[in-house]
């Protein structure tokens, strides 16, 4: 049988998820051994999502159009999306620039009006990703196959997800160690 | 006092006339989630989420408000009751702006333990996002509107426990918010005794002491239970 390929990527949050995803310590040699890591910050080097992902992990929400971009393409090659903690699955913190209202207000206010030093808006076509004017959460933009909620899940609950899947079977999101959010 | 005899999910049980469905199932062993339903103050069935399905009659009714009857015949887990009750608690997701980890009540919130109960991993609906207030000119108390879902618990127990009437209601539908006096900064309003029974009725992280942070609020649900039972029956030891 073909190894699973396996991919993390890393939108709008906090780099947590992926930090609680390395704590799964000595068990990430068993995950090696069981798959093939074609797409992650942590785990590989590539610049491009590649085509036939089996499993991947979706840390944080869509707040740019870089995010927005990846997500289109991620989950156009991928069979199973799981939306990798409370960023990912309601937008959590990155959203609270939500009660703003609209990107320029909330560019207004993070680099004029709290600019202590050279005060200006970054512009950077083409360089800089422009914001959205919402943050989402990543099923509000495209379909999810599993929720993980957490904010980090802890090794634990990323473990108990994805250890049924290398068996060919669905996890159980249930009970407060698989679902809590926070 | 005359006694009713019903069925819950099956089960025969008798209780005496006057009771609500609520307390007939717990007398039974039967658990049904609550929100708004708080021991030791009135019930008000606001967060309907202690919806049962009653045979014959066909619409689904409030187990905290609905009194009993003889020979009801009452079903408190359906798949229809399931899937309103997840659908209630997304609601109450997506209506506010519950950022749980960097919540005072992150760990200890009813709101996110009804979550877990009812199966509930996300939410379908679209977050509103609401800009609501927080008020934090009490000395020792604040209230996040951000993280209230409108139980009335804190009008409630501020009422009808310490008698001082602080909170209620103002505003219809989606604009309706907890007003402090007159739709006074709460610091403000004379009333308030600072006796602190809204913070540990408020089941979220809406009302908190100030001073405690992500995690941080404790909450003391029995105190108020207590407190009423010490009242009542003179029972002042715990
Ligand atoms: S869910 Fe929490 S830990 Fe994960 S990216 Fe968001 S803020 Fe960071
Ligand atoms: S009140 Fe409860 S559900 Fe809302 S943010 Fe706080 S911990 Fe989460
Ligand atoms: S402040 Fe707390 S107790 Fe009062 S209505 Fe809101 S959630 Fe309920
Ligand atoms: S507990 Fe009955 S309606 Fe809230």
């Amino acid at each position: 049988m073909d190894k699973i390929k396996f991919a993390t990527v890393w939108l709008a949050g906090c780099s947590g998820c992926h930090m609680s995803f390395l704590d799964l310590d000595e068990w990430l040699i068993d995950l090696a051994a069981a798959v093939d890591v074609v797409f992650s910050p942590v785990g590989c080097d590539l610049k491009t999502y590649p085509d036939g992902v089996d499993v991947c992990l979706v840390e944080g929400a869509i707040a740019n159009q870089e995010n927005l971009e990846l997500i289109y393409d991620v989950r156009r090659k991928t069979k199973l999306l799981i939306s990798f903690g409370d960023c990912a699955v309601t937008a959590n913190v990155p959203a609270m620039r939500n009660m703003l209202g609209s990107s320029s207000a909330v560019l207004k206010r993070a680099y004029l009006e709290l600019g202590d030093v050279t005060p200006q808006l970054p512009d950077e076509p083409g360089i800089v990703p422009e914001l959205l004017d919402r943050v989402v959460p990543v099923h509000e933009v495209v379909p999810v196959d599993i929720f993980m909620p957490g904010c980090p899940p802890s090794a634990d609950r990323i473990r108990a997800t994805l250890e049924p899947l290398l068996k060919g079977e669905m996890p159980v999101m249930e009970g407060r160690s698989m679902i809590k959010f926070g | 006092m005359s006694v009713k005899t019903l069925t819950i999910d099956g089960t025969a049980i008798a209780i005496e006339e006057g009771a609500t469905i609520l307390q007939a199932a717990k007398e039974a062993g039967v658990p049904i989630p609550t929100l708004c339903h708080l021991e030791g103050v009135s019930d008000v069935g606001a967060c309907r989420l202690c919806l049962v399905e009653v045979k014959g009659i066909n619409k689904l009714l409030p187990a905290c408000v609905t009194e009993v009857a003889e020979g009801m015949d009452i079903q408190t887990n359906t798949e229809k009751l399931q899937t309103y009750r997840r659908m209630t608690v997304e609601l109450l997701f997506a209506e506010g702006n519950h950022v749980c980890s960097v919540c005072v009540a992150n760990n200890n919130c009813e709101l996110q333990d009804v979550a877990v109960q009812v199966g509930m991993d996300h939410s379908r609906f679209t977050y509103r996002f609401p800009d609501r207030g927080v008020d934090i000119s009490h000395k020792q108390f604040g209230i996040d509107h951000n993280r209230c879902i409108l139980c009335t618990r804190c009008v409630r127990v501020c009422d009808e426990v310490e008698g001082a009437h602080v909170w209620d209601v103002a505003q219809r539908g989606a604009a309706c918010y907890i007003v402090s006096g007159l739709n006074q900064p709460w610091g403000e309003v004379d009333a308030c005794t600072s006796c602190g029974k809204c913070v540990d009725a408020c089941p979220t992280g809406a009302i908190f002491r100030k001073g405690d942070t992500t995690a941080e609020k404790i909450g003391d649900r029995a105190k108020l239970e207590f407190l009423v039972t010490a009242r009542e029956q003179q029972k002042w030891t715990r």
